[in-house]
Parts: C-alpha cells; sequence; structure tokens
C-alpha cells in the first residue's frame, strides 16, 4: 500500500469512527452509572432523521442538529423513566426503542417528504462542511507531515473534532470531578450512594441524559456530516458495534478511543478494498462487507479477556428492607 | 455543658411507629440516650430494631412519633437530614463500593466542591487525624475489594466521622469479625465514648451487651420493654426480657461418649473455577456420638469444605462414611448418593440451598427424599396426602409454626425456615449430620430449641460435623472444636480445654500455644 491510499484509509478511518466514538463514550456514562443501554442505535437513528429532516425544512444544519439531540435525549427520557422510574428490565427498554426508531424514523420520513422514506439530500449550509486548519495549505507540501495535517487531521467536520474532545473530557469529568465520583459510585454500589445522602434517581438520569446527548451529536452525524441525508436503518448497526467496543473498552474513556478506531479501520479498509484477489481466488464483496460485525464477534469473543461490567449494571435500584 | 442542669439527651424519640402493612414494626417507642454513652439495643429478629434505626436515619418515615436530637425537634425525611444532624450508620452490610479506594469512599457525598482533588487532599488529612485519635487505621489508598472486614467495617466509621457525626449507630458490628477484631471495634468504641460521641449499638450478642454498653434497652414485637443499666442486669435477666420466657443460654449436655469413627477426611483439596485454591489438604474424623465444631472466620473454605461433603463440590483427596469412600470427582458425587449413604447436609443459606422459598412446606419437606417408598403411591405417582401427613408430623416433633404444610416457606419466619430444613434432614436418622450456621438469622428462643436438638441426635450415637462462624455455638455445642484458616485446619482442641482467646488466635492464622 503507497503512502496515499494509507492517508486515505486512515482519513476514512477517522470518519467513520467518530460516530461509534460517540455512541461509545454515550453508552459509557449511561452503563457507568449502572443503566445498560442496548438502545444506542435507535437513539442515532432518530437523531439522524430528525437532523436531516429539519436541516432540509430549515436549511441550517444547526438547527438540524439541535433537533436530533432534542429526539435522541427524549428517547433516553423514555429509558429512563422505565429503567430508573419504574424499575423495568433495561434490555428489554432498549430494545423496544430501537423498533421504535426503525419503525417511526420511515413512517414520518415517507409522510413528509414522499420519498420512499427518506430525506431529500442535504445541500450546502444544511449539511456540516469541513473545517480547514490553520496553515494546512501553508504545510501541505511539506513531505509528510504536509499530506499527514492537510489530509488527515485537517479537513473534518467540527463534530469530528468534539468526538475526539469528548475523550479527555469523558475522562476528566469521570475521574476528575465529584460528579464523575457519584457517577461511577452509583453504577458500582447505589446503596452506598443513598446511605450518603446522595439521590441516585437524579445522578442516574444525568447519565442517562448525557448519554442521549452524545448519541444525538453521533446521529446528526451520520445524516449530515458523513452522509448528505438520512435513509432508512442508516446506522446499520453502529450503536451495537459502539456496545461491543464499549466492553472491548471495559468501561474506560481512552480505550474506547482505541476500540472504536479499530472499529474504524475495519470498515474503512471494507469499504476501500471491495475485492481483493488472494491468489486467484476473489475475496467476494460480501465478505469484505461483513468482517467489521464479524470480526467484532471475534473480538468479543476471544481478546477481551476478563471485562467487569459495573456491578449494579443492569439492576433497578430499590431500597432493602 | 452548664453545670447545673442535666444535659439534653442526644437522642429521644417520643412515640415512634411504623407498620408495614398490617405488621405493625415499631409500637410507641419511647428512647432517651445521654450523650457521651454507649447505648445497646437488643431483640431477637423481627422485633423492629432495624426499622427503628431506619427511621432514625432517615431511610424510613415513621407513622406517627417525634425524634429529638440534642433537645432540638428534628425531622429526618432522608438520609441527607441524618447526616446534617450529626448522625452516622455503620450498617450491616457495608455500604462501600468495592472498586473505589478507602479515600474515595469517605468523601462520597461529603464533596465540598465540584473537583475531586482538593477535597482528596483534605480527606486525607482528616484520616490521618481520625486514626491517630481513635485507632481507626486504614492505609488510604487501598481499595476496598483488597481490605479484610474488619478494615471495611473501620472504613464505614471513618465516614460517618468524617461527617462530623456525633451519634453513631452500629448493626450487628461484630456479627463478620475475629473476637481479636471485635476487641479492637470495641477499644475504637471506648475512644469514641471518650470524646463523647454518643453511641447506639444493635446486637444480638448478649456478650458483647454486657462488655461494653451503658445502658441497654430491650425490643420484643416492635416495643420497647424494658431500659436498663447494665452494670445492674445480668445476660439471663435480658434474655428473658427478649424473649418473653426464662431461656436457657448454655447448652446442658452429658459428657460425650463417642464410638466408631464415622467420617474421615484425608488431605481433601478444592481449586475453585477462579483458579484459587479454598482447601489446601484437610484431614479430620468424626466419631459416633461427637460433635466436631469448625470454627473460623467467614470465607475461609468452611463453605467449601460443607460443599463437599454435601455433594455439591467437585474436590480431591479422600472421605470415607463408615470406612467405604465416597466419590468426591462430582461426576456422580450429588447429594443423592451422599443420601443414600447416611450423610445429611443442612447447607449453610437455608434460602438458597436448603429450600426453594416459593414451594409449600409439603414440598420442600420431600426434596432428597422424594423416592422414599413412603412417599410413593405407585409406580407413577407420588403420595402427596401421606407426604402432607408426615410434615405436619415432623412439624410437631419440630415445633413449627404455623404448623401449615401448605403454607409457602416463604412465609415462615427465619427460624422455623431453618426447622424446616433441620426437622427434614435430622428426621431421617442419619450417621452422619453436616450442618453449616445453623442458627444464623434464628430468634434466640429458636436457637436454644436447635442446640437441643443436635445434641440430642450426638446422643442418639450420631456423627455431627458442624460449621459455624458464631464462636459461642462452637464453644458451647462441640466437643471437639478444629479451627480452618486459609484453607487449612490451625489446630484442633477439646472443646472442654480452650477458650475464646486461644480460638481466636488459631482464627486470625496464628498457631495458638503448643499444638
Amino acid at each position: 500500500m503507497d503512502f496515499v491510499s494509507l492517508i486515505a484509509v486512515l482519513d476514512s478511518t477517522i470518519r467513520l469512527a467518530t460516530p461509534l466514538l460517540l455512541a461509545c463514550l454515550a453508552g459509557l456514562f449511561s452503563e457507568r452509572a449502572g443503566i445498560f443501554d442496548i438502545g444506542l442505535e435507535g437513539k442515532m437513528l432518530s437523531a439522524a432523521f430528525f437532523s436531516a429532516a429539519t436541516a432540509t425544512i430549515t436549511g441550517s444544519v444547526g438547527l438540524g442538529l439541535l433537533a436530533g439531540v432534542a429526539a435522541s435525549m427524549g428517547l433516553a427520557g423514555l429509558h429512563g423513566l422505565a429503567s430508573i422510574t419504574f424499575r423495568g428490565n433495561q434490555l428489554i427498554s432498549g430494545v423496544a426503542i430501537n423498533f421504535l426508531a426503525a419503525g417511526l424514523t420511515v413512517v414520518i420520513a415517507q409522510d413528509w417528504f414522499q420519498q420512499g422514506g427518506r430525506t431529500p439530500s442535504l445541500l450546502g449550509a444544511a449539511r456540516f462542511g469541513p473545517l480547514t486548519l490553520p496553515f494546512a495549505q501553508t504545510l501541505r507540501d511539506v513531505p509528510v507531515l504536509g499530506p499527514v495535517y492537510h489530509d488527515l487531521i485537517s479537513g473534518h467536520t467540527v463534530l469530528v473534532y468534539v468526538a475526539f474532545a469528548m475523550v479527555p473530557l469523558t475522562w476528566w469529568v469521570l475521574f476528575r470531578t465529584r460528579f464523575g465520583l457519584r457517577l461511577r459510585a452509583v453504577g458500582e454500589a447505589p446503596e452506598a450512594v443513598d446511605t450518603a445522602g446522595v439521590s441516585v434517581t437524579g445522578t442516574r438520569y444525568a447519565a442517562v441524559a448525557i448519554c442521549g446527548l452524545l448519541c444525538g451529536i453521533a446521529g446528526a452525524y451520520l445524516a449530515t456530516a458523513l452522509q448528505a441525508g438520512f435513509v432508512k436503518d442508516m446506522t446499520a448497526g453502529r450503536g451495537y458495534i459502539a456496545l461491543a467496543a464499549l466492553i472491548f473498552a471495559k468501561w474506560r474513556p481512552w480505550y474506547a478511543l482505541w476500540a472504536t478506531l479499530l472499529f474504524g479501520l475495519l470498515q474503512a479498509v471494507a469499504l476501500r478494498y471491495q475485492s481483493i484477489d488472494l491468489g486467484g481466488v476473489t475475496v467476494p464483496v460480501q465478505l469484505m462487507d461483513a468482517l467489521p460485525y464479524i470480526l467484532t464477534v471475534v473480538i468479543l469473543a476471544g481478546f477481551v479477556g476478563r471485562a467487569v461490567p459495573p456491578r449494579a449494571g443492569g439492576t433497578p435500584y430499590v431500597k432493602e428492607k | 455543658m452548664e453545670q447545673h442542669r442535666p444535659p439534653d439527651p442526644a437522642i429521644e424519640l417520643k412515640g415512634i411507629s411504623k407498620a408495614f402493612g398490617s405488621v405493625q414494626a415499631n409500637k410507641g417507642i419511647d428512647l432517651r440516650v445521654m450523650p457521651g454513652t454507649i447505648h445497646g439495643i437488643i431483640g431477637e429478629n423481627g422485633a423492629g430494631k432495624s426499622t427503628l434505626m431506619s427511621i432514625l436515619y432517615g431511610f424510613y418515615k415513621a407513622d406517627a412519633g417525634e425524634v429529638f436530637i440534642h433537645g432540638q425537634r428534628t425531622r429526618i425525611p432522608d438520609s441527607q437530614a441524618a447526616i446534617r444532624a450529626g448522625i452516622g450508620m455503620v450498617f450491616q452490610h457495608f455500604k462501600l463500593v468495592q472498586n473505589f479506594t478507602v479515600l474515595e469512599n469517605v468523601i462520597l457525598g461529603a464533596e465540598d466542591g465540584r473537583r475531586l482533588r482538593p477535597e482528596l487532599f483534605r480527606a486525607r488529612g482528616a484520616l490521618k487525624r481520625l486514626a491517630e485519635d481513635y485507632e481507626l487505621i486504614v492505609d488510604p489508598d487501598a481499595k476496598i475489594e483488597d481490605l479484610g472486614v474488619g478494615m471495611q467495617q473501620r472504613v464505614e466509621i471513618l465516614k460517618a466521622l468524617y461527617r462530623q457525626a456525633d451519634i453513631l449507630i452500629l448493626d450487628e458490628p461484630t456479627g463478620v469479625l475475629t473476637p481479636a477484631e471485635a476487641d479492637h471495634l470495641f477499644r475504637i468504641l471506648d475512644n469514641l465514648r471518650a470524646e463523647g460521641k454518643t453511641i447506639l449499638l444493635i446486637t444480638h450478642k448478649l456478650r458483647e451487651i454486657m462488655a461494653i454498653t451503658d445502658t441497654v434497652s430491650v425490643m420484643r414485637r416492635g416495643e420497647m420493654t424494658a431500659t436498663v443499666n447494665t452494670a445492674e442486669t445480668s445476660p439471663e435477666h435480658l434474655a428473658e426480657l427478649m424473649v418473653g420466657r426464662k431461656v436457657l443460654l448454655r447448652v446442658d449436655k452429658p459428657l460425650a461418649t463417642p464410638g466408631k469413627t464415622v467420617l474421615e477426611v484425608e488431605d481433601l483439596r478444592v481449586t475453585d473455577s477462579a483458579g484459587v485454591a479454598r482447601l489446601k489438604g484437610i484431614s479430620l474424623n468424626v466419631r459416633a456420638g461427637e460433635i466436631l465444631g469448625i470454627a473460623g472466620v467467614a470465607g475461609n473454605g468452611q463453605s467449601h469444605l460443607l460443599e463437599v461433603l454435601g455433594g455439591i463440590r467437585p474436590a480431591t483427596g479422600t472421605v470415607r462414611v463408615n470406612g467405604a469412600p465416597i466419590d468426591l470427582s462430582g461426576r456422580c458425587s450429588d447429594g443423592q448418593s451422599r443420601r443414600a449413604r447416611g450423610v445429611a447436609h443442612v447447607p449453610e443459606d437455608r434460602q438458597r440451598e436448603g429450600l426453594i422459598m416459593e414451594f409449600a412446606a409439603w414440598e420442600n419437606m420431600a426434596f432428597g427424599y422424594h423416592h422414599a417408598p413412603a412417599y410413593q403411591k405407585n409406580a407413577l405417582l407420588m403420595d402427596n396426602a401421606a407426604i402432607r401427613a408426615d410434615t405436619v408430623t415432623k412439624m410437631g416433633h419440630f415445633d413449627i409454626r404455623p404448623p401449615n404444610p401448605n403454607l409457602a416457606a416463604r412465609n415462615f419466619s427465619g427460624g422455623n425456615q431453618q426447622k424446616l430444613v433441620l426437622a427434614r434432614e435430622i428426621e431421617q436418622h442419619p450417621d452422619l449430620l453436616v450442618v453449616g450456621q445453623p442458627t444464623r438469622g434464628v430468634d434466640i428462643g429458636a436457637i436454644e430449641f436447635i442446640h437441643q436438638r443436635i445434641v440430642a441426635l450426638r446422643d442418639a450415637g450420631k456423627a455431627v460435623l458442624l460449621v459455624s462462624v458464631e464462636l459461642e455455638e462452637i464453644l458451647s455445642l462441640s466437643d471437639r472444636v478444629a479451627v480452618m484458616f486459609d484453607g487449612r485446619i490451625m489446630g484442633e482442641r477439646q472443646a472442654a480445654q480452650t477458650d475464646e482467646k486461644e480460638l481466636g488466635l488459631l482464627m486470625a492464622g496464628m498457631h495458638g500455644g503448643a499444638d
């Protein structure tokens, strides 16, 4: 592989890893607080649709982003209501949200735009444009450093930089602030938080809200930055891959970055090399497309090692008698 | 504090009542505890002690009544309010975050600012001072999961003191401690009292009440039946107040007349699924007509020993019952084959392993013995009527209340649940009874009964292997005592020739004197 195509694959890796990273960090906040969230997929999907739809109608990608985040946080609130207030089963609530999003987005899209469940293509200000970082043009012709800076680091949409900035920010919030301490405690031993005089319910709702916010950004990125508009099921399992990455990352922010970059790389390779000749045998396109998913299973089955999830994960908190 | 006027009580409760559905857990409770004293609260399970303390700590809201803290009427709607009122609580089951450090646990919920570092720094200093003042020595950077229970308890006390508590409630604090750890705890409580702190000690151990408290209140069936000065009472008197009748605290048993060896265990080894060696070469024997007590702090391999003997865990080594070896491979070493060889097993956790809580008493009574010919109607069907009748008979023998075979196991009290399991196993007249924690969470009245039954089995010429974390129970029931520590037998003593001090050293892993 030559240098130019390496840069191209890595550039594509960053674009594809961004929604995974945002969703993975979303799941991290939720699960660290003891709320399992299988509904990352549904929240991203609804955010993708509402951001694209709003951007189409208003012509403003900023409003689109807000609408996407609002939709995702609405579903997060639903999940919180079901699993925190009503102490329901968190997996079932998550699955229900995924079904709800998969069905509703298409139905509403058809009703509003009559284009077979998609939104019209977004143009101009209805889409996030690339940001050119300072000196990108100047440095362009410097060997090695130039292409790396100009083609790989510069030229992404603002949401990509937001996603990558979220990693240190998440780490800081979790491990350096009072809120982070309580959030982690509530996922490990909610009774300790309760007897310390802190609201378990409040802390968990805050975590779920952050999860909704990040999923919303991830969904909006898919429809208004990575692609230009919403199509049916456009998340394509990214919510589940983000969950896999979360386990792979052992619920840690920096590991989450590496894990999602790995999954992003797999997707980038699959996209670029649609068919590979191996000594006369052509690897079919379908296998290449399935590769990231197959490797997800392989990695989860074999390479994770002992990943200890938050101890109180998945269980509603009930005061003991 | 003014000289001419007695101080206000640190805690004063007036007419506290609380009902759960139709059950009146607290009925018009009045209580006065003076500052700088240790006040004990004793009572049987379900007497309402924990409910009362939960009300004081804001976990429950009382239906009626008033709380005064240092003379001030105080409303305590939640734990936050209790903490503000200067009340700290050390729960029986610790409320700690296992993978946090001591320091993080101490500041959780008591952080002043939004950022952690200044708070952690402040707490480190405070912990150092508390350690010096009260012998509360803990490594602030240790993770909770790496600490023993005694240390974890200190962290709980530190949590309360860090929140400026001057009233400390301890719920059954010594249940999980070695005698040496308990003594250390009492020294800490002594220091706290000397500093003017007020301590409420909830326990069912009369010995502790006598050793450390200034005054003691007795609760029975949701009511405060008596409050006395500890110096003016005796354990026998307190037991009578608790139960409402005279109770025999010491087990009266004739001298053992051991016969032939029933159980021989040689070099028994167990490695658990995580690869940790749990039994590291256990050898022991029990003879007919004797009780061998296994003492030790919970988690030193006693549970694994019980499970191997009961046939629910594979092991290596040799176990012989009545001279013939039994299979330990786990392939055909189930409970059935053990029962066929005259081994009965009363598991440590009656609710998980001894009973199916949703099933009726008569169904539970048949478990393990459901193949018995007496329980069969024909080749295909069981004779449920016969099982019910048999259950009623056994319920009579063991004074199980209510004597209703159709009631689900869940609806019996802890003591009666335990009696159901004991009745099922003892009434089969096994050669060897393997019994774990026979009186855990059982009322004092029922304890007396259960102890008498176990001694009666021994006197009928049967062998008994008793595992208990209650040293008093081990000493009063056993003829011989073996102490387990870290998967090994640290030593064996004749019960009549040893005491708590010597056994306590062995339990802590130290060889006490000549072996």
